[in-house]
Formats: structure tokens, C-alpha cells, sequence
């Protein structure tokens, strides 16, 4: 049977949520849940989740033996990276002082210890934990049908810093203004967990299993070329 | 602009079906949890909680159950506490469905349950839920950590616990008045603010909810980044939209 999405699962928690989503928003696909390479060379979609520690997560993707098959699909197939699935994707992350896959240009930060207060001077916690609004930075068809400024749920301590802003899909304020959405050529990724996110987030998970982008298929298509 | 305030229905459940406490004592059948769950979210509320009060050890599987079908038709975060051991009960719970799992007892019995969980799934996901008492007579204002369904004392400081299970890999702390709990008469909104200025991850407010303005106290006053009730919403006296809308009157951001 052909596989019309592969949800990636490299050990690192629960994927129950993410795939009962997709499948709420795409009745009559194969949604399947998958750490093998040759399934996710197959599919037609790619879902790219996470949870827990960047450095844990390097290392689990690492040993199922995933780089390649993740790198391939980045660049030639619909990609959608959510959570530690999007800070992955950049070049290094504070966490752990660990590399990532390098496919988009920039860093993963940790929000500061000091100076998190907001407009009136309330301590910020983290993990930022709860539904942020989320302005978005340029017309995209994932954000078709939401509005601007929809709350998404979010949970991290961590955010991406883009080096380039043209790739910034959206942004967030905790206190300051940071990127919860990247996207470049056939790759979108949220910092955010769209499954949890309600009518906004569903619909943001129907925009992306309906989503047919111009694919370059070149393997030049990573960070590395846009250097 | 920014980060919502949260607020959160609480379902306790037994044998399968939501149930409440009257006066501590009876339990009185509040309906389905499915169903029960469908609403809220229909209604706007932010996270759901399920706490498994089960006695038997035979009905326990049922939360799991449970949590599968409502994570198969509610997509906003499921909160599960109640008879959480091992690591293993927090792998099953989240396998059903569950995106948190709340650590109660277990976690004053063996605090290394705290630190392997939050190391294994992520300290997102990992809730440490205290139980508050206050000490007669204390100042400055002390509380004590009580376990077993509120029990049984530990001689534990609560403000000193809470810190010790952030530090353990706690990612949130649901905390409940046990002076409060029941009386519909507010928040013990001393806990709350104590706990919200010594600890850096965030406060879920719990225990005494009688009236709307009590959730807004609870974030304007206790300072708490989210705020539980459960007897409020279960009889239909509010709905959690009437809850969001006098928070967002009295000028707190809600998501609505």
C-alpha cells in the first residue's frame, strides 16, 4: 500500500497525538508512523515531530540510520517539521551544544534566564507553555484559511533564530519577537504543535496534506547553497 | 499581545465515568468523560485534566481507555494524573494519548521518578501535582506537602518541594489548596503567589472555585500562569467561554 504520509519516528515519545490528527484531517490517506528510511523514501509526505532533548534526538535519529532519508525528503517532497522536528532542521542548538541537520541557515536559542518580564513587568516562565498568537510572515499556502494572529498551543524552552529572514513563516512575542514558523521551497516547520492546537492547528495540518509545492530537486537545495 | 492565560476543566474519574465530590464525601455521577471532554472543547477550554481516582487496581486500565477515544476527537493538550508509579505508567499514558502526566504521591515516595521521567519523555510532559496544607499559626506563612489524596502528611515545605521538583525536571506544577479544596470560597491566593515568585516554571492554580472572579484572582492576584476548576463547569453553572470572558473583561489575555 502506498504510503501517503510517514510521521517519523526516531524513539523519542509519544506520536499518537500528531498522527490521530493527520488522519482527522485526511480521511482515506495511509498515515503511518515509521522510523525505517525505506518507508519514509516512500512516502509521499513527510511529518518530522519531536520531543524531549535536541541532543537525545540527534542521536536517536542518528542510529536508526534517518540523515539521509530526512535530507532527501527536505528537498523533494512536502516536509512539515513540528517542534524539535523544526530546530533539527537548523545548524546548531544551544541545547547540549549539538548540531543539527543543517537544512535551514541559523540557531537554536535558549530564552534567556534574565530579562523574561512582560509589558507589566510579570515574570515569564519557561517553558513558554500555552497558546501564543502567531502573526504570520508571508503568504504561504499552510496558512490558507487561518487568520492571522490565531493562538497555536506552544511548549519549549527553545527557539529558532534564522540567519535568513526571508525564510521567517512566522513569528511569535515571549517577550521579544522570535520565529515559530520557517519555510523555504517544499519545507514548512513550526515551533508549535499544531495537533494540539485546535480548529487553527487542524487546519494548518489539512493546509499541509492538500499542499503541492514546486520541488527542487537538487540535493543543493540545503543551507550549504543558500551560504 | 502574548501568552494566554489558561484555563483548564478538571475531570475526576472512576470506574469509567466523571465523578465529584460533595462535601468531601459522596460521589455524585457528573457523565461521560468523552462527552464531558467534547464540551469543554467546544466551549474554548485550553487544556483538559483527568485525574484517575479509581480504588481498584482492577479498573485502572480504564483511563487508558478513555484518554484514547477522547484524543481521538479532542486536539488541545490532555493532562492524566492519579495512580502514576513507574515510568512505565507515564510510557502507557502517553501511548493512549496523553500529553502530560501528573505525579502526585509517587513522586514525595521515589523524587528519582521525576527526574527519569522528565529525562525519558521531556520535562514538558512531566506535571508534579502538590498538595498544600497550611501550617496553624506559621509566620511567615508555611504550607506542607500532604499525599495520598490528601491524607497523609510528609513534613515537607511545599515552597521548598516545588523547588525541588523544578529542579528534578518538573515542567509544570499543578497546585491545590487542601484548605481550599471543596469550599467554593476562592483560591488560597497566599499559596499560589508564594509558589508563582519562588519557582520559574509555570503555577496551575487549583483548589476552591466558586465564582468567575475567583479564576481572575487567581492569575491577577496569585500571579498563577493557569487556573483549574472542575465543580464550576461540571453542572453547567459557567461554561468556560463565560470563565474566558470575564477574565478577558478584567483584562487578562485569554484565547477566545
Amino acid at each position: 500500500m502506498t504510503i501517503d504520509i510517514a510521521v517519523i519516528d526516531y524513539g523519542m515519545g509519544n506520536l499518537r497525538s500528531v498522527s490521530k490528527a493527520i488522519e482527522h484531517v485526511a480521511p482515506g490517506r495511509n498515515v503511518v508512523v515509521t522510523g525505517d528510511p525505506q518507508q519514509v523514501a516512500a512516502a509521499g509526505r513527510v511529518v518530522f515531530p519531536g520531543q524531549g532533548a535536541m541532543p537525545d534526538c540527534m542521536r536517536e535519529m542518528e542510529s536508526r540510520g534517518l540523515r539521509s532519508a530526512l535530507v532527501a525528503a527536505a528537498s523533494s517532497k512536502p516536509f512539515l517539521g513540528i517542534c524539535i522536528g523544526l530546530q533539527m532542521l537548523f545548524e546548531h542548538s544551544e541545547e547540549g551544544d549539538t548540531p543539527g541537520l543543517g537544512l535551514l541557515p541559523g540557531v537554536v536559542r535558549r530564552f534567556p534566564a534574565a530579562g523574561m518580564v512582560d509589558a507589566q513587568g510579570g515574570k515569564l516562565k519557561v517553558p513558554h507553555m500555552g497558546w501564543n498568537e502567531v502573526m504570520q510572515g508571508m503568504a504561504h499556502p499552510l496558512w490558507q484559511g487561518i487568520a492571522d494572529g490565531s493562538r497555536f498551543y506552544f511548549v519549549h524552552s527553545y527557539y529558532p533564530e534564522p540567519a535568513d529572514p526571508a525564510i521567517v513563516a512566522g513569528w511569535s512575542v515571549y517577550p521579544f519577537r522570535f520565529a515559530c514558523a520557517a519555510a523555504r521551497n517544499n519545507v514548512f516547520a513550526v515551533q508549535f504543535h499544531p495537533e494540539k492546537s485546535h480548529t487553527a492547528g487542524l487546519r494548518l495540518l489539512a493546509n499541509f496534506v492538500a499542499w503541492q509545492p514546486v520541488v527542487h530537486a537538487t540535493p543543493e537545495t540545503g543551507a550549504r547553497a543558500a551560504a | 499581545m502574548g501568552l494566554a492565560k489558561r484555563i483548564i476543566p478538571c475531570l475526576d474519574v472512576t470506574a469509567g465515568r466523571v465523578v465529584k465530590g460533595v462535601n468531601f464525601v459522596a460521589l455524585k455521577d457528573a457523565g461521560d468523560p468523552v462527552e464531558i471532554a467534547r464540551r469543554y472543547d467546544d466551549q474554548g477550554a485550553d487544556e483538559l485534566t483527568f485525574l484517575d481516582i479509581t480504588a481498584s487496581s482492577d479498573d485502572r486500565d480504564l483511563i487508558l481507555n478513555i484518554i484514547e477515544a477522547v484524543a481521538a476527537q479532542v486536539f488541545i493538550p490532555l493532562t492524566v494524573g492519579g495512580g502514576v508509579r513507574a515510568v512505565d505508567d507515564v510510557r502507557r499514558l502517553l501511548n493512549a494519548g496523553a500529553d502530560k502526566v501528573s505525579i502526585n504521591t509517587a513522586a514525595v515516595q521515589n523524587p528519582q521518578l521525576v527526574a527519569d521521567a522528565s529525562g525519558r519523555y521531556g520535562a514538558q510532559c512531566i506535571v508534579v501535582a502538590i498538595d498544600a496544607k497550611r501550617v496553624p499559626g506559621a509566620d511567615p506563612l508555611r504550607w506542607e506537602v500532604y499525599t495520598h489524596g490528601g491524607r497523609k502528611a510528609t513534613g515537607l515545605d511545599a515552597v521548598v518541594w516545588g523547588r525541588k521538583m523544578q529542579a528534578l525536571g518538573a515542567g509544570e506544577i499543578l497546585l491545590t489548596s487542601m484548605d481550599r479544596d471543596g469550599t467554593r470560597i476562592g483560591f488560597d491566593l497566599e499559596l499560589t503567589s508564594a509558589f508563582s515568585a519562588a519557582l520559574d516554571i509555570p503555577i496551575i492554580a487549583s483548589g476552591g472555585v466558586g465564582t468567575l472572579d475567583h479564576l481572575v484572582d487567581g492569575v491577577l492576584i496569585g500571579h498563577a500562569d493557569a487556573v483549574l476548576a472542575a465543580s464550576i463547569f461540571h453542572y453547567g453553572e459557567y461554561t468556560v467561554r463565560q470563565a474566558k470572558e470575564r477574565m478577558a473583561q478584567r483584562g487578562i489575555e485569554v484565547r477566545l
